[in-house]
Parts: structure tokens; sequence; C-alpha cells
């Protein structure tokens, strides 16, 4: 196990710079999960950690030693792949064994870790089989094995859940967990889906562009976004953004509506005026924020979601999923100003 | 009748008439398959028969032999010089196979799965050459032979194929359809390049290499020109080079050839009999996704 860190790390295709300087300090033991849209460059940056790409600029830091320079056997890191790329010529017991080839370890203590890293995916049964006779969530388990039989430094996971179905990805969401309160290593997991971040991470990376957007627990994350692009990023649906202006009292929204907030006393500032949908509510007694017109439901089972157009565009709420207001009906939705958050127009950043 | 008898008569009744159009073109499909297949299997047959036939009867257009021989067979098999025919094709068959399959997976796998400049146009020149005619080649190969002291000789007969661009090409292409997330897990689980194309990418390509090593083998078998060309002594020909030689100006025994010929198919025969299974088996990319 070790720290690892990633010290103003670039990365350019011929001309085109595609990271812009990663700054990052992983302690030991933390499970971290880089997030973003696909292109934000969090799966080079993982590739790069492991040494797959090489580095423009900037240092990669594993434990106390700069693995810039180091091949990727060389780093002490196992990497679990979106494919799996578990080899199919090879029973999983010999694709297992596959990540101990290079090690000094006695055959017989090659096979007792092989034995307690099946132990403990629970694929004891399956060691003899073909990788064509597995399902897809054993494959996945396979592919971690391997990478788990070496122990390494630092585990390394390249969307691993992207291609199962909805509810497999659950189960292995939390066998992954669990995997890591049990063992301890230090994990980086890539994934574009938030829902894999806030449930799995200690820390979330957020990323866009080639610039780390934010990092921070997933409760600072959602509760606290540094920018617009996070707090729409993180959560589902996404946070509402209405336009509007900072006049000393508060928002005036676009709609002609005052909306009192909490902070900044700035005025002649455009703004965004965010709320995420899970803190507007239909009731009448709380600050009208906007009204307008329910175009759509989504039932979800206990809750249903409306979108209601408005005069500053589509907002998102989530409503009662045993009576939720029936499409065309008119709807008045209000938030706290203690759950409102403020955005600056041009950049982005969360006003405090 | 019950209404299950009804019912059924009526789906017998609608099937046929469905069916029949369709059975018609089934028909001629079948047709056509088994005149290709006559095609295919006569030449074979004829010259089984051939073989069977005494010398006077070999003009005969029957198939059957009138009187059946294994006269031929004895006389060929006893020559001592058929035998150093089949021994000589063997080994230049089989080491020139073994070597392209080496050498063309590893051209190929180093085109597909690297990257570093002019990649392209080393590929695109080892492209070229499969425009350039063999007969066009085999002066320059005497030339190069002879300077080397390679004439009469296996090397000599055998470095014009020792690699093939042809194979280079399809094993390249091959290649591209081993994901590069195989080749990448590999080198993170501390394999060096040469051990990742045989370990990982060489059994992932298992059904190409057989296919490959069948065009070589039967290739390199059946070769006339360049061996004619480059062998002096009666004891370096090859079967093809050998057999030609059972003809002379005044009369082709032809049974003699036929009966050499059928010999000869039998390691074809039996390399095909190995490799097919994994071509028929085709890739299984059963470690990936899905």
């Amino acid at each position: 196990m070790a720290n690892l860190s990633l010290r103003a790390l670039t990365k350019a295709y011929a001309q085109t710079e595609v990271l812009h300087g990663i700054n990052l300090d992983v302690e030991d033991g933390e499970f971290i999960v880089f997030v973003g849209p696909s292109g934000c460059g969090k799966s080079t940056t993982l590739r790069m950690i492991a040494g797959l790409e090489e580095v423009t600029s900037g240092e990669v830091v594993i434990g106390d030693r700069v693995v810039n320079h180091l091949e990727p056997k060389e780093r002490d890191i196992a990497m679990v792949f979106q494919n799996y790329a578990i080899y199919p010529h090879m029973s999983v017991k010999k694709n297992i064994a596959f990540g101990l080839r290079s090690s000094k370890m006695s055959k017989q203590d090659k096979e007792t870790r092989i034995d307690e890293v099946a132990g403990i995916l629970d694929m004891t049964h399956l060691l003899d089989r073909k990788p064509a006779q597995l399902s897809g969530g054993q494959r996945q388990r396979v592919a971690i094995g391997r990478a788990m039989v070496r122990d390494p430094a630092v585990f390394l996971f390249d969307e691993p859940l992207s291609n199962l179905d909805a509810q497999l990805r659950t189960q292995m969401r939390l066998e992954i967990k669990k995997l890591h309160q049990r063992v301890g290593n230090t994990i980086i997991f890539v994934t574009h889906d938030q829902v894999e971040a806030m449930t799995m991470a200690d820390r979330i990376v957020i990323m866009k562009d080639g610039h780390i957007q934010q990092v921070g627990t997933p409760s600072e994350v959602y509760h606290s976004p540094a920018n617009a692009f996070v707090a729409q990023f993180i959560g589902a649906p996404s946070m509402n953004m209405l336009p509007g202006r900072l006049n000393g009292a508060g928002v005036r929204l676009e709609s002609g509506l005052q909306v009192v907030t909490t902070h900044v006393s700035a005025t002649n500032q455009d703004v965004l005026l965010g709320v995420r949908p899970d803190d507007l509510t239909l009731d009448q007694s709380g600050q009208m924020l906007v009204t307008g017109q329910v175009t759509v439901r989504e039932p979800l089972g206990a809750e249903t979601l409306i979108y209601v157009a408005t005069e500053s565009g589509e907002v998102i709420a989530k409503a009662d999923g045993r009576s939720p207001p029936d499409v065309g009906t008119h709807v008045r939705l209000s938030a706290d100003p203690a759950n409102v958050h403020l955005f600056d127009a041009d950049n982005g950043a969360a006003l405090a | 009748m019950t209404t299950t008898d009804i019912r059924a008569s009526s789906a017998t009744l609608d099937r046929s008439a469905v069916n029949k159009p369709r059975n018609m073109g089934q028909i001629m499909r079948w047709l056509l398959l088994f005149l290709g297949g006559i095609l295919m299997v006569m030449p074979i047959a004829y010259m089984i028969s051939t073989s069977l036939k005494w010398p006077h009867e070999v003009y005969n257009i029957n198939l059957i032999p009138d009187e059946p021989t294994i006269e031929n067979y004895t006389y060929v098999l006893e020559d001592g010089r058929f035998y150093w025919w089949f021994v000589n094709s063997i080994i230049i068959a089989t080491i020139t196979t073994i070597s392209n399959l080496l050498f063309d997976s590893l051209v190929g796998y180093t085109l597909c799965k690297f990257r570093f400049p002019g990649r392209m146009i080393v590929f695109i020149a080892i492209l070229s050459t499969l425009m350039i005619p063999t007969e066009m080649l085999v002066i320059p190969w005497y030339l190069m032979s002879q300077s080397l002291g390679w004439l009469d000789s296996y090397w000599g007969i055998m470095f014009p194929g020792l690699m093939t661009a042809f194979g280079t090409f399809l094993m390249k292409q091959f290649f591209e359809s081993v994901p590069d997330d195989f080749i990448e897990a590999a080198r993170i689980d501390g394999l060096n390049e040469l051990q990742i194309w045989w370990t990982v990418a060489m059994p992932l390509v298992k059904p190409a290499l057989a296919a490959l090593a069948i065009f070589v083998f039967l290739g390199n078998w059946t070769a006339f020109l360049w061996p004619l060309i480059v062998t002096n002594s009666v004891e370096m020909y090859t079967i093809p080079v050998g057999l030609s030689g059972f003809g002379d100006e005044a009369d082709v025994a032809w049974e003699l050839i036929m009966t050499g010929a059928a010999i000869s198919t039998i390691p074809t025969l039996v390399v095909f009999l190995i490799f097919q299974r994994f071509i028929i088996r085709g890739v299984v990319m059963a470690g990936l996704k899905g």
C-alpha cells in the first residue's frame, strides 16, 4: 500500500494538450473515484498512473518513488480493464496465476495465494473453467482476482462496471467496496457514472476538459459544489439552473421573481441560481421560486419526477409518488433559501 | 376428423405451399453444389484411377481400371529417388511453414500493435511486394543464391519463402482483432513484449495461424518453378520437380506421375486435418465483455 501523488501532470498528443496540470494527493488506503464526461481525461490520467501512457510533463509518485520512467510492471500497480481483459484461452486459475508470473514466490506460495484470492472472491468452484463458461459478473471477478493476487500498492479500475447490467452493477459495486474495506489497498477507480462515484468513493475527483473541477468527499461535492459544472454533474436528476441577477436583496430571476438568498450581498452581477430537484417542494409555504405547467411525469415508485415548463426554462422537481400533479397542472415550486446555490454566470464558479 | 387432425392437416398444407418455392431454390442450389463437388472430385478420382492402371490403359477414359494394379505404387515407393523427393518436400514445406508462422506473425504483430515512425511505409512496402510476380523474381533470386553458394541446397530452395508479404498482411489483420486491453493487461502483469506476443497474442489468433500454416505448407509442397530452377541434382528435387521427371521426350509415364501425386497428397491431408479444427473453431474472444 502506498500514497499516490500527481504533480502538475500534463499530457499532450502532438500539439494538443488534453490534460492541463493535474495535482492530486491520494492517501494510503484511500478509495478515489475519477468521474467526468467522456473525453475529460480521467482514463488518460489513470493510464498515465499505470504507465500505459507517457507523461508529457509533471510527476507521478507512488510511495516515495517518481515512477514516470518506470515500466508498468515496475510500478507495483494492478489494473482492471473495462473489457475485463481476461485471457480466453486460459482457465480462471491460470488467469489469476498470470499476475504472479514474474513473482519470485515459490510454487506452493503461489498456489496458496491463488486459493486465498479465489476464496475472497468466492470463485473457488470456478477455478478450472474457461472465461467463456462464466457470466459477466464472474468474469469481472476473475479480472479483479488477477489484480488482487499480486497485492499491489495501488489498484486501478478503468470503468470496470460499465459493461454489466444494472442489477449486477449494483452488486459488483457493493462487492468492490467490501473488498476495499477488507484489503485496504489504495484504489483509483474511473467511471462516468456519478452514482458509482457517490456510492463508492472516499473522495471524488470530478474532471472536465483535462482539468480537475473539484476534489472532495461525496457529501462535499454534492452539498457544496465548487462550480456549476460539478453541481449539475453530481446528482440525478441534475441541479436546476435559473438565470438571474444579484441586486443586494437577493436574486431577481429572469421571470421577474425576487428570491431571497442566504448569501452574497454583491449587486449587479449575473448569476445562475441552482436548486436540486430534491430541494424543490410543491407546498405553498416556502419561498416561491418558479411557477409553471407540468409537461412530463416520470414515476419512479416512491417519488415522481415532474418536468415543469417555467419562464426560466424547464425545471425538474420531485413530487410524491402516490399523488403527483397531473400533466398540464399549474404548479408553484418553492425552496428553502439555505438549499439554494449561486454560481457566477460567466465562469460558473460558486459564490460564497 | 378431430380438431387436432384438422389443425395438423392444414398446417401440413400451409407448410407445403409456403415451402414449395423455397424447395425449388434449394434443389437448384444443391444441384449447383453437386456439380461443383463433381468438378472438384473428378481430378482426384482420375488421379487415383490412373495410379491403379497399367501403362497401356492410361489413355482409356474409364474411371474404374479394367485390371487394377498396385504395381505403380510398388515401383514408386521402391524407387529411391521418390523417397528423397518426399523427404525434401517434407523438410522444405515444414521449415518454411514454421518460419512463416513465426516471422509473419512477429512482423504482423509489430506493425499492428506498435506505433513507430515509418510504420505505414514499412507495411506498404511489404504489401507492394505482393504485386511482383514470381517470374520476375527468379532471376534475382538465382543470382543471389549463386553468389551466396546456395544453389542446389535446402537453403536455396527455402529462402524466398521463409517470410511472405501475404502472411504478414494476414497476421497483421488478425492481430487487429486482439484488443489492446489484453496486451496492456499483460504488460502490467510483468511480461516483456516478446512474451506478450507469444503467450497472449499468438493463442488468440490460432485460426489465422492455422489458415496460414495450410496456405504455406500447400504452397511449398506444390511449388515447382523455383525448386526446378535452383536444384540441379536429382537428390535435391522436391516431389513436383521429381514427378515431372517421370516424363521424357518420348513418353510421359502418367501412371507413375499420378501414383507419386496420390502419395504426395497424404501429407497435405494430414496438415489440413490437423489445422482445420482451429479454423472451424474460430476466434473465441470470450475473455471480453459479453
